[in-house]
Parts: structure tokens; sequence; C-alpha cells
């Protein structure tokens, strides 16, 4: 346990109070929103989607393997925690997130309310 | 960036943390003392070093790679990771809005110096939940041995 501790996480500042936040891409298209969210390292029983009402929360914690009788020499990872929090708009369906983890890239899909998809309007000519 | 804040719908809090962001990467390395070939921080991908008493172990921080195309190579002890994040965000379609592309891709490189005591034949790589993790063995005379008392 020492030497993981030894391995990931910081010098004389409680890093476990303040994960970091992953980087991720957003984007929108007419029938929802995608977040892709890079957390190396996070397998799929350590990482945590939660829904409390319209804040969407995703934590994951890194696991390396094999590190007793490990020794650092070297960490630009000092965090072992990942956390990013995102307020949902009413038109999101929050109900039917969809949520896929591969490769330390989580895939959030957050689809729209039916009635808030953009729809075109008719003009009608008299 | 800053086509971004200008397509962006933003309110005060998304603001301060754009703001947040730059700062911190504008921090650049805390610091810490940094041999010829470290980089600055936010490079792609994050390395972290450990050692053992039998090898050296690197992880390379690289979700969302085809372990395929990762390549790993030592020459004269420097470990160079090197390979191509395809990229995942819809471009060019005007249906499609972007609010935030944070992560890398494109083609990555990095290099690190091992220690002069490793044996570079005895190497293995293994890429598993976006971790590349390369074992490097320590020469055999860089191993503890037991002497024994007679």
């Amino acid at each position: 346990m020492a030497e993981r501790s030894e391995l990931t996480s910081g010098k004389g500042f409680d890093f476990n109070e303040h994960p970091v936040s992953p980087a991720v891409d957003i984007f929108e298209d007419a029938a929802g929103i995608t977040v892709l969210a890079d957390m190396p390292g996070v397998a799929k029983d350590r990482l945590d989607v939660r829904l409390d009402g319209d804040t969407l929360s995703i934590e994951g914690r890194v696991e390396l393997e094999g590190l007793q009788d490990m020794r650092a020499l070297w960490a630009e990872v000092n965090v072992p925690r990942f956390r990013r929090t995102f307020t949902l708009s009413r038109e999101l369906d929050a109900s039917r997130v969809e949520a896929n983890l591969k490769d330390g890239v989580l895939t959030l899909r957050v689809p729209k309310q039916a009635h808030a998809q953009p729809r075109r309007i008719e003009v009608n000519a008299s | 960036m800053r086509d971004h804040m200008l397509s962006r719908p933003q309110g005060l809090f998304d603001q301060l943390e754009t703001i947040h962001r730059l700062l911190s990467r504008a921090s650049g390395v805390d610091g810490a003392p940094g041999g010829i070939r470290a980089v600055a921080y936010g490079a792609f991908p994050e390395l972290n070093v450990g050692r053992t008493p039998t090898s050296v172990e690197v992880f390379a921080f690289a979700p969302g790679m085809d372990a395929k195309s990762l390549e790993v190579t030592i020459e004269r002890n420097v470990l160079k990771i090197s390979g191509v994040r395809s990229a995942t965000v819809p471009r060019g379609d005007a249906k499609v809005q972007l609010y935030a592309n944070e992560r890398p891709e494109g083609r990555f490189s990095r290099a690190i110096s091992l220690p002069d005591d490793v044996d570079p034949l005895k190497v293995e790589a293994r890429y598993r939940d976006g971790i590349l993790r390369v074992t490097v063995g320590l020469s055999v005379a860089a191993q503890p041995q037991r002497i024994s008392v007679q």
C-alpha cells in the first residue's frame, strides 16, 4: 500500500481530496450530447457514473497492478483519481444516459427528450 | 481555443472553468527537477516510471488506443513510445456542435532514458485499460543477490 501511494500520490498535499479532471471531448448532434473522457487505468468496477437531479458526475480510480516492492523514479500522474461533473439542461433526457468504458475511454451518450429534438416546421402557403 | 470561446454558449462558471484550465496549463512543470528529456506538463502520453528489485516499469497513460498501433522501441537505453491516436470527434459536419476538445489526437511520440543497468533484451509490453506498461528487466549484475555465509 505504501508503495502505491509513493508512485501515485503527491507530496505534502492531500491529493485524494482533489481528484484530477479527465480530459473530455463534448459534442452535440440532433439526437443528443456525447461526452468522451480519458480515464486511463480505470477498470469498469472502479468507475462510478452518477446522476443526481440534473448533475451528472463521473468518477474513477486508477489501479496499477504489481506495485509491491516498487519505488517511484518519475511520476507525471500523481493523482490516482478522476472526477468531473456536468450539469444537464432540461431538454436532455437524464433517464436514458448510456455509459460505455473501453481501453480507458468513457463514452457517455445523453439523448435529448423526444420533444426537444429539432424538427422542421412546415410553412403553409395559402 | 479562440473559436471555442466564440461558439460556445458559456455561462459565468463555464468561463471561470476555462480560465482555470488555461492557467493550470500555463504554469508548466512546477519546479520539479527534470532530466534533459523531460517535457512540459501535459505531454501525451503521461509517463510514470517505477523500479522493482528486478525491473524498471514504465506506465504510459494512453487511453483509447489500438494496441497494434503502439510502437515501443529501445535504442541505447532510450525507450521510445509512439503511435497514432485516431480522432473520435466528428468534424466538418454542420449539424454537430463541438463544445470541448481536450483529448489529444494524432501522432505522438515520447522518449525517456532508462537507467544504465537495464537489459534491453528483456522487455515486455502490455496494454490494458488504456495503460501501456513496459517492463524492462535489470541486467543480472544489477539485481540483488543473496550471498550465502559460509
